[in-house]
């Protein structure tokens, strides 16, 4: 895919003299030392990242970390001090202010924290807010703030003004004032951090339906782990104006590549994001593979199962993928049936785990299961097996590493 | 004693200079005003009294409710009654004419007061000295720059009564809420569309208490400019005093605050915030939300 958003050795100095500060930067001197030498901020400091068409790229970090300076930057609301910001293969901060207005009104759109709607004009009036500024008529825009209201389930409140309406309802017409304009990229600044936990939920779920229903580029700034982990398709962490580590959640999660990103894991449970695949284990038992053509026969399995001296094997084919389990027993009826097939040495016992199964259900199935669980992904390949003593193991690593 | 800082020599030295180095700028700001001012006190005596009468109870019922509407028709009658009615028009043109004067310069240098702080730091305390000098003050040099008449009372009453509505503006202005210029402005906004359709919307209230003052100021500031010629209520108000005359005296003087009053509460009604009350409400037909005249 594409990258949406490039953005390459971007910074921000908040000051009088953003030059000095950026030479001291250089220098290698912290953000800290520079505001004590010179008194300027530095918001941003030396970001380079892209951000994928289609994805969700959450920026997060403590308040402080830059993270809201970051975002804009890449519709200039912040004017950046050096770098380059590239949306679409254009350098946002290098356009001219004609080129800046127009990329603001037909390609991005921003969600607030505050919601920010304007409370002299009606939902309806707020949600065609982009269109009307970009000169759309009257009953052109209407229809289509209409057809989004509907998107965002708010249809019957088009009259209101926003302040009748509570927090998650104002969000959602803040949501729809974004997605009236039809933008390729959304930057949403915090948007759902002011909302009661029930309604951020409901609203991350919205997200993800209307991300599901059309695809588009989303930044989204955050300070919640919980958040960036069930929204985010990557996750760039940043402190004190800098990126720190940037990748999947899983990638977060099993590599915190700093300490800081560790510290951010701090007590937070992280075991609840943990899937089967974190835990599977590919030495925890006997693996045979099953070769093609006669390397594949129940007497030739039964023969290298009995030299290993195993009880039991899982059985994978020649690309990995998990066939089932056998034992002597199962072998050696397969080779006095009538034609001798390794399908019918297989059992069915104990059944293949999905990869991205919870935690909660596998420690579940290992407790009820005597054999090891195999774990396969989504083709069906092996990843390993769940013992006890695998999940026991995986738990005390991530009290060590993270508790 | 001789003062080791005349001060006011110098002021009078400088006035007495600007006068004789003008090359008729003066002039034509003071011909400018008088038109502005006469036209208006021409058309207000021309109009029948039935018509402005009406005209204010028609507003008082629509923006405050019945009960002031009612007020408005009593004002009137003790105002006609009293055989003020002229003197209240002359009245009411010197206020319009220097609270539109004070719009025009006050409005944007609000605004600009609001974007610079620099332009901040200069005009505030301008704006201190003309709000707290005497206001007879400024009728010396009023009265010297432009004669005797109705300009140096506009003039002198536009300098009293500018101070309220810059800063109310500058003041709505700044307390935007940040985010939703940076909404206005990520959609794709011109700084022209951010101000007209963000800033200035939500700062009414505010703007509007400014100009609510200024005319309230205006008003005070004009019954003392008859003391340079500028006529009406405030001339009747000056004879009273000179033959200390307490019929006089209490007829002109209610006149002003009766015409106080109904401005005032009109004005205020414009930049009040909150759920408007629908028609109804204000004619005393629907059971909910009483009047408070």
């Amino acid at each position: 895919m594409a990258p949406k958003v490039v953005v390459r050795s971007l910074f921000k100095v908040f000051g009088k003299r953003p030059a000095l500060a950026l030479e001291l930067l250089t220098q290698g001197k912290s953000k800290d030392q520079v505001f004590a030498q010179t008194g300027m901020v530095v918001g941003v400091r030396d970001a380079n990242f892209s951000v994928n068409e289609g994805e969700i790229f959450v920026l997060m970090g403590l308040s402080g970390s830059g993270k809201s300076t970051l975002i804009r930057l890449l519709n200039r609301l912040v004017e950046p001090t050096s770098g380059q910001v590239l949306v679409g293969g254009q350098d946002v901060a290098s356009m001219g202010k004609k080129a800046l207005v127009a990329l603001r009104r037909k390609d991005m759109a921003m969600v607030f924290q505050s919601f920010a709607l304007l409370p002299h004009r009606s939902v309806l009036d707020n949600t065609a807010f982009g269109l009307e500024v970009s000169g759309m008529g009257r009953v052109a825009r209407e229809r289509r703030a209409m057809q989004v209201l509907e998107q965002v389930g708010l249809t019957s409140f088009a009259r209101k003004m926003p302040a009748e309406l509570s927090g998650g309802m104002q969000q959602r017409v803040g949501l729809a004032r974004a997605l009236a304009v039809g933008p390729s990229l959304m930057l949403m600044d915090e948007a759902f951090s002011a909302l009661d936990p029930l309604t951020r939920t409901e609203m991350q779920e919205l997200l993800l339906q209307l991300q599901k229903e059309q695809r588009r580029t989303i930044v989204f700034v955050s300070h919640d782990l919980d958040e960036a982990f069930r929204i985010g398709s990557r996750i760039a962490i940043m402190e004190g104006g800098r990126i720190v580590q940037v990748g999947t959640p899983d990638e977060i999660l099993r590599n915190p590549s700093h300490s800081y990103v560790r510290a951010f894991f701090k007590g937070v449970d992280v075991n609840q994001y943990l899937v089967a695949r974190d835990v599977a284990d590919l030495s925890a038992f006997p693996l045979i593979q099953a070769g093609p053509g006669d390397a594949s026969s129940p007497a030739e399995l039964l023969a290298r199962l009995r030299l290993s001296g195993w009880p039991q094997a899982f059985v994978v084919d020649a690309q990995q993928r998990w066939l089932g389990t056998v034992t002597p027993q199962s072998l050696q009826n397969a080779c006095s049936a009538g034609t001798p097939s390794l399908h019918h040495a297989l059992l069915a016992e104990p059944p293949a785990v999905a990869a991205a199964l919870g935690m909660q259900a596998l420690v579940g199935r290992a407790l009820t299961s005597t054999l090891p669980l195999p774990v396969v992904d989504g083709a069906g390949i092996y990843l390993g097996a769940v013992t006890h003593k695998s999940l026991l193991q995986r738990f005390a690593r991530s009290q060590a590493d993270h508790g | 004693m001789a003062d080791f800082l005349p001060l006011g020599e110098w002021v009078d030295a400088g006035v007495k200079r600007l006068i004789e180095i003008d090359p008729g700028a003066l002039q034509q700001l003071g011909a400018g005003v008088e038109r502005l001012t006469e036209g208006l006190e021409i058309l207000l005596l021309a109009a029948p009294i039935w018509l402005i009468a009406g005209g204010f109870v028609a507003i008082g019922l629509w923006r405050v409710g019945w009960k002031f509407a009612l007020f408005c028709v009593a004002c009137w009658v003790l105002i006609a009654g009293t055989g003020f009615w002229p003197q209240t028009m002359v009245t009411m043109a010197l206020i319009l004419a220097a609270t539109l004067l004070s719009l025009a310069i006050g409005l944007p240098l609000g605004l600009w007061v609001a974007r610079s702080d620099r332009v901040a730091a200069i005009v505030r305390p301008a704006l201190d000295f003309m709000q707290t000098m005497p206001a007879f003050v400024y009728l010396i040099p009023a009265a010297m720059l432009f004669g005797l008449g109705r300009v140096p009372g506009v003039l002198a009453t536009v300098i009293f009564a500018m101070p309220p509505v810059v800063r109310l503006t500058s003041l709505g202005i700044r307390q935007v809420n940040r985010e939703q210029v940076e909404a206005a402005i990520s959609f794709g906004c011109t700084p022209a569309q951010v101000l007209f359709k963000v800033e200035i919307p939500a700062a009414l209230p505010s703007i509007m208490a400014g100009i609510n003052q200024t005319i309230m100021m205006a008003l005070s500031m004009v019954i003392i400019a008859s003391m340079v010629g500028a006529g009406g209520l405030g001339n009747d108000v000056l004879a009273s005093i000179q033959r200390l005359d307490i019929g006089l005296g209490f007829e002109s003087g209610l006149a002003v605050v009766l015409l106080a009053i109904m401005l005032d509460r009109i004005t205020e009604t414009f930049g009040a915030s909150g759920p408007r009350r629908s028609l109804r409400q204000r004619l005393g037909l629907s059971a909910r939300g009483g009047d408070q005249p």
